[in-house]
């Protein structure tokens, strides 16, 4: 009979130092990759001009992957996230316009519905994919209420920020670069930072400890609806206008960057600056100037997969060497 | 005392809420719907089991296992299925095959991608599905072809008001129980679940019944687009979409756990048939697709809050 094939249950622990780095930077790394590959197809492409269009959407998609990457610290899985964006970006281009003031207090309630649910998760042991998935359909339907057909327009404010053109460096790689700074600071570099990562690492060490985990999971929750409300409201800066439907893919989007970055779905294991890089990454990957360097359309989902692929193969490959157990 | 026990069963619930909604869609189309309600719903809830079914079998693998690639997967089918019988009556079987046999590839390379690549379930299939998104924008663009009408009508026949399709499910999906319930296979599928390295330490081919678990949940998938094209009169790439997130759905709400190591199958007819009949009542209340969206939401995170978490193994 053939040897069955099988996975490991869990990764042995990292034996060498060389290897953690590789690791480490293999964010990095696969983002550079993917721009090589860019500036090989087409060189015209590395410029001020042309990172302004491929980055286009780079920074919602970054702002729902750090979303997304608070809940995967405490361990959870959020597959709402997408339509929450959608959501908050209708609120933007209706009430925050209309009534401001209406609309900032609509945006605090969203975010503290979200906090409210970590709560629920926490408190009734609930599993986090199964509630999610139901929001997912909650929030999609409160876009649709609040936006019946795509349209609005996003508040001047708005628009003239994310279309701010600095010199030198495109907007949204400095965006990027702030985004990653200060969530890598906040989650990595502060006391109660290591409590949030803790908590999804070793919840029972972290309540032993003295720390209330319910606490934890409320912060977390709240941090992911606070960056999904950014995401809609960058999103909503950038295409002016309003769509219900317009934020679905960011759920996968966002789960995809989180483990590009270097994340795990176990064990509170998430960085902040990965998670930004493998935003950017997929945003590259999936730009409108891959049209102009002779990828067929058709294709271009494709390529996010791949991308995928490659770079999480080799992590594998990478990390876990020696045979199969 | 028996109601107890009734409602003790995890799929009580699921089927008590179809049947709440049922009434209450009869009650507002003053009765005389009533049958026509469900003669038009199961065809419906038919394509919804037999995704939740494989998708079931997938979850129940454990933590982390979840196939994203069953929308991708239909639309695929779909368009396999559409190609090979051509409009000709006598290549139905032949398509169908080629359906099954398409999405069972789909399942392997997933596997493929999680076994020999070690990547995590979720983001396998989740990059299997944009490549087969993109195979299916290539191959099904254009793709005019409509189904043989004996086989389209074959989705629309019914016996006593009971679609075909139904009475075909309902076999199909006896036949998932006994599997799970009764074979070695299913039992192991069970056991990887409750405690993987416990199975595994049992001796137990831990790989081979998940290569299968994910082969199968593709065929399933395949199968299901080859229906569903029939059934809508042509092959679509977003045939699937809304099997996603109701796949999911579906498996939840029937009391199989998230967790893995327990699964429902008559919940899923229950789960299938209550959400098809909640988008049907709110039709004939005259609701938005937002309230529809916002109750089945709410009701889904009601029915787990209210089902609890999981408990400590029995």
């Amino acid at each position: 009979m053939i040897a069955p094939p099988t996975a490991p249950l869990r990764a042995p622990a990292m034996p060498r130092f060389d290897l953690r780095l590789v690791r480490t930077m293999l964010p990095g790394l696969s983002l550079a990759l993917v721009l090589l590959a860019i500036a090989w197809l087409n060189p015209r492409a590395i410029s001020y001009f042309g990172f302004d269009l491929m980055l286009n959407l780079a920074v919602p998609i970054a702002l729902a992957t750090v979303a997304q990457m608070f809940v995967m610290a405490g361990g959870d899985l959020d597959l709402s996230i997408g339509p929450f964006v959608g959501f908050a970006g209708c609120i933007a281009v209706t009430w925050l316009r209309d009534a401001p003031l209406l609309g900032i207090a609509m945006l605090l309630g969203c975010i503290s519905a979200y906090a409210a649910l970590g709560g629920l998760i926490y408190l009734r042991n609930l599993p986090s994919v199964a509630i999610t998935l139901g929001m997912s359909f909650v929030w999609q339907g409160l876009a649709i209420l609040v936006l019946p057909k795509p349209g609005g327009s996003a508040p001047d404010w708005l628009q003239s920020f994310m279309g701010i053109k600095p010199p030198f460096v495109p907007f949204s790689i400095l965006a990027a670069i702030v985004l990653a700074a200060a969530a890598h600071f906040g989650l990595m570099r502060t006391s109660y930072g290591a409590i949030l990562r803790g908590a999804g690492g070793n919840p029972v060490a972290v309540a032993r400890a003295g720390w209330s985990l319910l606490k934890v999971k409320i912060s977390l929750f709240a941090l992911a609806g606070l960056f999904g409300v950014l995401s809609g409201l960058a999103l909503t800066g950038i295409t002016t206008s309003g769509d219900a439907n317009i934020g679905n893919g960011y759920t996968l989007l966002a789960i995809a960057g989180v483990i590009l970055g270097g994340g795990e779905f176990v064990g509170g294991r998430v960085s902040p600056i990965g998670a930004v890089l493998g935003a950017i990454t997929l945003a590259l990957a999936s730009s409108p100037l891959l049209t102009f360097m002779h990828i067929p359309p058709d294709w271009q989902i494709a390529s996010n997969g791949i991308i995928l692929i490659i770079v999480l193969a080799t992590r594998a490959a990478v990390t876990r060497k020696g045979p199969l157990q | 005392m028996t109601a107890n026990k009734f409602f003790a069963k995890p799929w009580a619930w699921s089927f008590l809420g179809a049947l709440l909604v049922w009434v209450a869609a009869a009650v507002v189309s003053r009765g005389t719907g009533a049958g026509a309600i469900i003669t038009a719903a199961l065809p419906l809830a038919v394509f919804t089991v037999i995704v939740g079914t494989g998708q079931m079998f997938v979850i129940t693998l454990g933590p982390g296992n979840i196939d994203l690639s069953l929308p991708a997967n239909i639309g695929l089918a779909s368009a396999v299925a559409m190609t090979v019988m051509n409009s000709n009556d006598s290549m139905v079987a032949a398509g169908i095959a080629a359906a099954i046999g398409c999405g069972f590839s789909v399942g392997i390379a997933n596997y493929l991608l999680i076994w020999v690549l070690r990547i995590p379930p979720i983001i396998a299939t989740l990059s299997a599905s944009f490549i087969i998104q993109s195979i299916d924008l290539d191959f099904g663009r254009g793709l005019q072809t409509k189904p043989p009408p004996g086989f389209a009508n074959f989705t629309d026949m019914q016996i006593l008001g009971i679609p075909l399709l139904a009475v075909f499910a309902i076999f199909l999906t006896a036949f998932a129980a006994v599997v799970l319930r009764r074979t070695l296979y299913g039992r192991t599928v069970t056991a990887i679940g409750q405690n993987g390295r416990a199975a595994r330490f049992a001796g137990l081919p831990v790989g081979w019944t998940r290569f299968g678990t994910y082969a199968l949940c593709g065929a399933l998938g395949g199968l299901d687009g080859a229906l569903l094209a029939g059934y809508f009169r042509g092959a679509n790439v977003d045939i699937g979409s809304e099997y996603l997130l109701t796949s999911i759905a579906v498996v939840v709400i029937g009391g199989t756990s998230v967790a893995g190591g327990r699964a429902n199958v008559p919940g899923i007819w229950g789960a299938a048939l209550f959400l098809v009949l909640l988008t049907t009542m709110l039709n004939i209340f005259g609701t938005s697709a937002a309230i529809r969206l916002l109750f089945t939401g709410l009701i889904i995170v009601a029915v787990i809050a209210v089902a609890g978490g999981r408990k400590a193994t029995p």
